[in-house]
């Protein structure tokens, strides 16, 4: 294997179709008109010099290096600058150029050391050797007395080696918009600044784009210099955000140098954040468990095994619970951090060797209402477009995302498009970054109360309906028109518009009219959400509301438009597509379809059974009844992730087998039995699906640590527990998963190792996949308009609880923090903090920077606050990348009515000063049959969500019968309180479907 | 002359009349200037935050111009053309005259005065024909 270099043709394509032909040294090439010459020449396989040009920044112009002669004109024009005309003949070689080009190699030669510290690298040695300078004849006064610095963690600037071309500086304004670097002072005495700071404190997210970019070892990777020249390089995925970005892993032997992006990456193309392109040290950090681990009882110590007997003593436990317990009393988790193929194993051994559909995913608790809000609408569960499409976005419409922290790299795509004038709306508690950051701004900021989105979007749809500003033409040709008749009247009604619902998002009225008719008179208007949208009691409802918005401004099926979930972690679409939820098998198709599980039970040999097993939620509560007693996680820190940590820590102690795989030791292992040894991103060989539906391949650069691949491990159980399950390799998992699932059916490893990457829906029809979905007609044939009445979350303030908490991240940590907080990012944030408001400090007495205690009704912990006005009055906001502060101890249990995502956005609670920092945490222990309270709450919440039309009841017992347990539906019909169930359940328990679907 | 001592409101009430005009940087930091005789360094972050540019951007202008100053300059602030014009009559006496006389100056290339050139300016004030002596004389009022 080499080292892969991918060409720099100088400057960016030219977006014009129509083409010239130029004559260059004699070689005729056709390229688009406005190429420069410098790519034309590149493009015709002519190398001309080149020190400040490079494709991934607009042509500056200022080495005078590039220089070239036309016939017919005078002088010598820089072919960066200098774009082709037709018939032009151009030569870039001749005594007069090489004169100019060795005198400006002289120059910058006088003015460089003599060896670079990155060797081979630095292209200011490579072009003098390539116009031959022989000699420097200048002497006098130079920069190479300037100290490094050093300050970055990551990467060091040496100005000595710099010669100022401003690529840097172009690359931090053009690519990642963050504006961070300058040229100070003039003259001899300019040099390259991040602001007259030192690096780490200056505006710098430390992208590496500003790395990436530099010519010369000005700016270089610390690894570089530590490790020495790369070798060999592997194209692979980021194992970070749902972003899903094409890096170069370049290796040095075994050993990881650094990671590159990849320009050809269809969803990064060359760019990269903090996350994906410095803080992946955590892969083979220290603390990586590599061997085996079992106990008796999670009171026990640890002791290291062999995988035979870890394994064997897991199976038998799970065999000997499912004796005890019946069939359905293990389960397991898949992850959404590990590949489409460890996952589609996963669910396989639970649904074929376990016997039952008690299987979910990480996704439960982030875009599950993604999947149930669009599949209703428009047929699948999937954003609609690609990456690129905001590109061709008017006005883009932002919800509950916060893409400058949470995926990084498409923010910096989003602020390219406003900077070439698209308009942004955001919708979000707080003044996220992107509401004004350097020189884009939003044009209007809804700063609406948690818990109040599905308000919004109906006020903002009464407008557009009001107004007259419905695409009638696109509701016609490619709506369900029943549906949106009736919601056509729902929206209109009084209750919907914005003046009414003033008091409840307080968002002025005016501003909502003013934001619905530049979203509706765009030409082309998107809309993209994250976790702030589903992370609701109605985080279903509101999805709907996204999709009907889209519909009915006909902003679907092309690009610049449509609906797009950013996902939180690499491989959530993909985890999802591969069959994770309990309901569906892969590809989104629901249990109960005999037609389906006929497919896999074909090839699987076993009988799938028909019935929904437990979601997460669930398995908690049912392990805390004593009917749930064995589950499996991979590569997940539940424990500390989900909500209302003190009721996943009793329902985990109540297991009698946790298995864990996962690379480190976490917060839930702690009440572990067996701990397996997960591969890092580095060592698997599979794919993840990114948010845009891309699957990117993952490769291996070194091999695994613990001796087995993840799959090998689950196949290892499924067959202790008497089911026969094993692959030659990744490869063969993905072709079972293209032979059982028609929007994979055109995908293989060897095709993506052809093409680089595959959007699906990738199959007969489109063959090449699909990067704009709906295009002529949705999914499910007509999209369909769903009502979405606003219901208040029962999580309210109170007296007792006046302020709302909501959660979120930074972009320096990801998620629980496992891989980030082992990593130098600790230096950008090593703790969580309580953000609140001047006037709510004030108040209680709260000084910045103070020990604050945070309560809920669930649980209280410690934080430090900072007072800031980016929460509004009444909100306070935290994070939860570290186990210490456990922001989950206070997000309670409750959840989307329809899918049960949890509602971590919005928490009443109470925030007091401290006098001492974080001590142990504490934990409340509910009383009580749990799992009948979810039930009862369940219920209600579904008969307050589903639109109001004639026989609410029948859409009541027809949700309860697709997603609920047989179990938790004899539970509603036998012992649940029928004094607490409100009317409409109490008549959907009346219809037989209730009982059976 | 006098400047205001530093003071962050008085300073948003000059960027509040700055920050929207055509190329607000450039302007922002000058009208800052004439207000406390030079660009304090928090002056950096509120000017980037009312202009909606980044530090870097405002740090970037701030030290290409030499009329701009991060320091306050002293009682009596005088410079000397040392550009081409002024040289060919008399600026070198000029300078080497205020140096033998001990008087701190700052070398400047051009006023626009070239056809009264030697050019000198004392605290602002502008002088055709300048002199030891019309410089000195200026100092001391």
């Amino acid at each position: 294997m080499s080292l892969l270099m991918e060409p720099d043709y100088g400057t960016p394509p030219s977006k014009r179709t129509d083409q010239v032909t130029v004559d260059i040294d004699g070689v005729s090439i056709t390229v688009p008109a406005e190429t420069s010459i410098l790519r034309a020449s590149k493009l015709a396989g002519i190398a001309i010099p080149k020190l400040c040009a490079t494709d991934r920044l607009k042509a500056f112009g200022s080495c005078r290096l590039c220089v070239v002669e036309i016939e017919g004109r005078n002088g010598t024009p820089s072919s960066c600058t200098t774009p082709v005309s037709e018939g032009m003949k151009v030569s870039t070689q001749s005594p007069r150029i090489d004169r100019v080009r060795q005198g400006v190699m002289e120059l910058y030669m006088s003015d460089h050391p003599k060896e670079c510290a990155v060797g081979d690298e630095c292209e200011v040695h490579e072009m003098a050797a390539r116009v031959g300078l022989k000699e420097v004849r200048y002497q006098g006064r130079t920069h190479l007395g300037i100290a490094k610095d050093e300050s970055n963690p990551y990467f060091t600037f040496d100005s000595t080696e710099c010669i100022v071309c401003n690529r840097c500086v172009r690359a931090c304004d053009e690519v990642q918009g963050t504006f961070a670097l300058t040229i100070e002072n003039r003259g001899f005495e300019a040099r390259v600044s991040s602001s007259g700071t030192s690096f780490i404190e200056s505006e710098c997210v430390s992208c590496g784009a500003c790395v990436q970019a530099c010519p010369t070892g000005a700016l270089t990777e610390k690894t570089l210099l530590t490790i020495g020249a790369p070798t060999r390089s592997v194209i692979t995925t980021c194992a970070y955000c749902g972003v899903g970005c094409s890096f170069k892993a370049e290796m040095r032997g075994d050993e990881l140098v650094r990671m590159v992006p990849l320009k050809a990456g269809g969803a990064n193309e060359g760019h990269s954040c903090v996350k994906g392109r410095f803080a992946w040290g955590y892969a083979t950090h220290g603390d990586r468990i590599t061997q085996p681990m079992v106990r008796e009882a999670i009171t026990d110590p640890w002791r290291k095994t062999t995988w035979e007997e870890a394994i064997g003593f897991a199976a038998s436990s799970l065999k000997r619970i499912q004796d005890t317990h019946g069939v359905t009393s293990i389960g397991g988790i898949t992850s959404s951090r590990c590949t489409n193929e460890e996952v589609y194993v996963v669910q396989k051994m639970i649904r074929a060797a376990f016997g039952n559909n008690n299987v979910d995913t990480c996704a439960r608790v982030c875009h599950s209402p993604t999947g149930y809000g669009l599949s209703q609408t428009f047929g699948t569960s999937a954003g609609t477009q690609d990456f690129e499409s905001v590109e061709h976005s008017d006005v883009i419409l932002l919800i509950g995302a916060n893409p400058t922290a949470a995926h990084p790299v498409f923010a910096s795509r989003m602020k390219q498009a406003m900077r070439k004038g698209a308009q942004l709306i955001v919708v979000d508690p707080r003044v996220i970054e992107i509401v004004k950051t350097p020189h884009v701004s939003a044009a209007h900021h809804l700063q609406l109360l948690p818990g109040t989105n599905v308000a919004i979007i109906n006020a903002l749809a009464h407008v557009i309906a009001e107004e007259g500003y419905i695409d009638r033409d696109f509701v016609n040709a490619r709506c369900d028109l029943e549906s949106f008749a009736a919601w056509e009247v729902f929206i209109r009604l009084p209750i919907n518009s914005p003046e009414a619902l003033e008091s409840v998002t307080r968002v002025p009225a005016e501003k909502v009219r003013e934001a619905a008719r530049l979203f509706a008179s765009a030409n082309n208007a998107a809309i993209y959400y994250g976790l702030g949208v589903t992370e609701h009691s109605q985080g279903s409802t509101m999805v709907m509301g996204i999709a009907n918005l889209a519909m009915a401004t006909g902003n679907i099926g092309r690009p610049g438009v449509g609906v797009n979930p950013l996902r939180g972690q690499n491989n959530v679409q993909g985890s999802c597509d591969m069959g994770s939820f309990p309901h569906e098998l892969p590809g989104y198709r629901h249990i109960s379809n005999p037609d389906t599980r006929e497919i896999f039970e074909k090839i699987w040999g076993r009988t799938i059974s028909a019935e929904p097993g437990l979601r997460i939620p669930n398995m908690f509560d049912s392990a805390l009844n004593g009917d749930f007693k064995g589950i499996y996680i991979q590569g997940e820190d539940i424990a500390q992730s989900d909500p209302n940590i003190s009721h996943v820590h009793a329902a985990l102690r109540a297991m009698e087998m946790v298995i864990v795989q996962d690379l480190f030791l976490n917060e839930t292992s702690k009440f572990a039995h067996v701990f397996l040894p997960g591969t890092s991103f580095l060592e698997k060989d599979g794919t993840f699906t990114n948010a845009e539906r891309r699957i990117n391949r993952v490769r291996p650069v070194m091999a695994s640590k613990t001796g087995k691949s993840e799959w090998e491990v689950t196949c290892d159980l499924a067959r202790a527990m008497g089911y026969e399950m094993g692959y030659a390799n990744g490869a063969a998992i993905m072709d079972e998963i293209a032979a059982t699932t028609p929007t994979f059916a055109g995908v293989s490893f060897s095709k993506l190792d052809e093409v680089g990457s595959l959007q699906w829906p990738c199959n007969e029809e489109q063959s090449d996949g699909t990067p704009v979905m709906h295009v002529d007609h949705f999914v499910r044939g007509l999209g369909r308009f769903m009502e979405t009445p606003f219901v208040p979350t029962d999580e309210k303030a109170s007296r007792k609880f006046p302020l709302l908490l909501t959660t979120g991240r930074i972009l320096s940590q990801y998620n629980v923090g496992a891989q980030t907080r082992r990593t130098a990012n600790v230096i950008w944030h090593s703790e969580d903090i309580l953000d609140i408001h001047e006037s709510d400090a004030q108040l209680r007495g709260i000084e910045d920077g103070s020990w604050v205690r945070l309560a809920s009704r669930v649980g209280d912990t410690i934080l430090k606050a900072r007072i800031t006005n980016e929460v509004p009055a009444g909100v306070v906001y935290t994070t939860f990348h570290f186990p210490e502060s456990g922001a989950n101890i206070i997000t309670t249990d409750y959840s989307d009515w329809a899918t049960n995502c949890p509602e971590y956005k919005v928490t009443a609670v109470e925030i007091s000063p401290s006098l001492q920092g974080p001590g142990s945490l504490h934990l409340q222990h509910s009383d009580g049959d749990v799992q009948l309270e979810s039930i009862v709450r369940m219920a209600n919440q579904i008969a307050a969500n589903v639109p109001a039309d004639a026989a609410p009841e029948i859409a009541i017992a027809h949700h309860i019968g697709q997603f609920w347990t047989p179990d938790m539906r004899r539970r509603l019909l036998e012992d649940a309180d029928r004094t607490k169930l409100s009317p409409l359940v109490l008549k959907a328990m009346e219809l037989e479907s209730t009982l059976t679907k | 002359m006098t400047y205001a001592s530093w003071s962050k409101d008085e300073a948003l009430l000059v960027l509040s009349q700055t920050r929207d005009k055509p190329g607000p940087v450039l302007i922002s930091l000058q009208a800052i200037q004439s207000v406390f005789g030079f660009v304090p360094t928090p002056a950096v972050a509120l000017i980037a935050e009312a202009c909606n540019v980044s530090r870097a951007e405002v740090h970037g202008v701030l030290t290409f111009y030499s009329d701009l100053r991060t320091f306050l300059l002293p009682a009596n602030h005088v410079r000397v053309c040392v550009a081409e014009a002024c040289q060919a009559v008399g600026s070198r006496e000029l300078v080497s005259g205020l140096k033998s006389q001990g008087v701190e100056f700052d070398k400047a290339f051009c006023f626009g005065n070239c056809a009264l050139g030697p050019s000198a300016t004392v605290n602002g004030k502008l002088q055709g024909r300048a002199s030891v002596d019309s410089v000195v004389k200026a100092i001391q009022g």
